[in-house]
C-alpha cells in the first residue's frame, strides 16, 4: 500500500462499479419496456383521405341534416369499417358546413335541435350542453370549444369529408 | 399430524416466530365490538381487505375463459355467464365486488377522518390511503371496459375524453391510455386488460404492504 492519500477508496470504487453496473443492466431491461408502452404516443396519427359521403351538394339545406357514412379504420392488427357521422348544412353565406357530433364537453353525441326547449341549437343530452347553428359553445353551458369540423371538398358536385379538427381560436 | 409436520418444520427452521410477530397481538378494548359496539367502524378498513381480496379471487379465475380480443371478449364474458357452471355466481362476486370495495373504502376513509387518526405520526399512511384509493378508481375504470359491451365501450369513450382534460399532457395521456390517437379498440382493449390484472394489482399490493407495514409499527390509533 503506498502512503498517498488515496482520492478514491477502494470501498467506493466498488461500491460505484457495482451501482454503475446495476444501474447500466436495470437501464437496458426498463428502456425497451417503456418503449414499447410509450409507442403510441409516439406515433404520427396518420392523415385520413377524404371519402364520399354519398350527398349531392344541391342536396344540401340550410337546415343541418344527419348524414352517416363509413370509412376504412386501422386499429393496430385490426381493420374494419367503421361509421362516421356529421351536421351538414348551407350557411348564411351559402358555405357547405359539416360538423362532428362529438360534443366537446366530454364526448357524447349532439343533434340539432335534440331538445324542444332550445330551437335552433345543437343540443347534448349527456349534461345539456348546447351549441349556436355555426358550432360555437353556448356559454355557460359544460362545452367549453365549438364543434369539430369536418375538412371537405365538392368533386364532382358530391360532398367528400375527411377528418375531423378542432377549430383554431375556439 | 398436523402438528408433528408443524413440529418437524419448526424445528429446522424456526417458523413461530414468524408468525408470532405478524398475528399474535392484543386487539385493544377500544376497538373490540364485543366491548363497545360502536368500535364496528375499526372494521371498515379488514372488510375493504377482504373485498380486495375476492376481487383478486375471482378475477383470477375470470381469467380462465376471458380473452381481451375485441372479436372475442364479449362472446368470451357471455359464454361463461351462460354455458359455465358457476361462473355467473363468480362473475357477480366480480361485478358487485367492484362496487362494494369503494363503499367499504369510502366508509373506511370516513372513520379515519372523523376520528382525526390520520394526524401525526400517521400522515403517511393516510397519503398511502389515498394512494390506494386512486388504484382502486383505476381498477374499477380498466375492469368496466373488460365485458366489451356498449355500455363498457361509452363509458370509457367518456372516461378518455375526461383524462384529454388534463392541462398540457391530457392529449398524450389519453393516447398512452388508449393505445391509439382516435379509436377506442383492439388496443384500447389489451391496455386496460394488461393494467386492469398485472400493473394496478401489482402497485395495490405493494402499497397495500406498506399500509399495513405501517399500521403495526405505530398501531391503531387511541380512543377518542
Ligand atoms: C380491487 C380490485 C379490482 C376491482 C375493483 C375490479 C373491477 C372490475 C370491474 C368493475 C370489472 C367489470 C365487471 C363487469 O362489468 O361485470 C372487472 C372485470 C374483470 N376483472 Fe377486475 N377488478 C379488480 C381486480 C381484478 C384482478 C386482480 C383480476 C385478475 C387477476 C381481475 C380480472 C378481471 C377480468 C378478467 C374481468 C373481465 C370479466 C368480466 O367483465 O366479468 N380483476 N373488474
Ligand atoms: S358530454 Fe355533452 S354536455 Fe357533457
Amino acid at each position: 500500500m503506498s502512503e498517498k492519500k488515496q482520492q478514491v477508496s477502494r470501498r467506493q470504487f466498488l461500491n460505484y462499479t457495482l451501482t454503475g453496473v446495476g444501474g447500466f443492466m436495470a437501464a437496458g431491461m426498463l428502456a425497451p419496456m417503456l418503449r414499447m408502452a410509450v409507442d403510441p404516443v409516439l406515433q404520427e396519427s396518420g392523415h385520413g383521405d377524404l371519402t364520399n359521403v354519398s350527398l349531392a351538394v344541391e342536396d344540401i339545406t340550410t337546415d343541418p341534416q344527419r348524414i352517416d357514412w363509413k370509412v376504412k379504420q386501422v386499429d393496430g392488427w385490426y381493420e374494419s369499417e367503421v361509421n362516421r357521422s356529421a351536421w351538414v348544412f348551407k350557411d348564411e353565406n351559402d358555405e357547405i358546413q359539416a360538423f362532428s357530433p362529438i360534443c366537446k364537453h366530454l364526448g357524447c353525441v349532439v343533434s340539432w335541435e335534440g331538445s324542444d326547449e332550445y330551437p335552433d341549437q345543437f343540443y347534448c343530452p349527456c349534461h345539456d350542453g348546447r351549441y349556436y347553428k355555426d358550432g360555437t359553445n353556448v356559454p355557460g353551458t359544460p362545452p367549453l370549444q365549438p364543434l369539430d369540423v369536418y375538412e371537405q371538398e365538392v368533386r364532382d358536385g358530391m360532398l367528400f369529408l375527411g377528418d375531423a379538427v378542432p377549430r383554431e381560436g375556439a | 399430524m398436523l402438528q408433528k409436520i408443524y413440529d418437524w418444520i419448526d424445528d429446522r427452521i424456526d417458523i413461530t416466530p414468524i408468525w408470532r410477530d405478524i398475528a399474535d397481538h392484543e386487539v385493544p378494548e377500544h376497538v373490540n365490538p364485543a366491548h363497545h359496539f360502536s368500535a364496528f367502524v375499526y372494521c371498515f378498513g379488514g372488510l375493504t381487505f377482504f373485498v380486495v381480496v375476492i376481487q383478486i379471487l375471482s378475477g383470477m379465475f375470470l381469467t380462465m375463459y376471458y380473452v381481451p380480443d375485441i372479436e372475442n371478449a364479449w362472446k368470451s364474458v357471455y359464454y361463461l355467464q351462460t354455458e359455465v357452471a358457476h361462473a355467473q355466481i363468480v362473475r357477480g362476486m366480480h361485478h358487485w365486488g367492484a362496487s362494494v370495495v369503494i363503499v367499504m373504502l369510502l366508509l373506511h376513509t370516513l372513520r379515519v377522518f372523523f376520528q382525526g387518526a390520520y394526524k401525526k405520526p400517521r400522515e403517511l399512511n393516510w397519503m398511502v390511503g389515498v394512494l390506494i384509493f386512486f388504484i382502486m378508481l383505476g381498477l374499477g375504470f380498466t375492469g368496466y371496459l373488460l365485458p366489451w359491451d356498449n355500455k363498457a365501450y361509452f363509458a370509457t369513450q367518456v372516461g378518455l375524453e375526461i383524462a384529454e382534460q388534463v392541462p398540457f399532457i391530457g392529449e398524450q395521456l389519453k393516447t398512452l391510455l388508449a393505445g391509439d390517437a382516435n379509436i377506442v379498440g383492439a388496443q384500447t382493449l389489451t391496455r386496460f386488460f394488461a393494467i386492469h390484472v398485472f400493473f394496478l394489482p401489482g402497485a395495490l399490493f405493494a402499497l397495500l404492504a406498506v399500509h399495513f407495514i405501517l399500521i403495526r409499527r405505530q398501531g391503531i390509533s387511541g380512543p377518542l
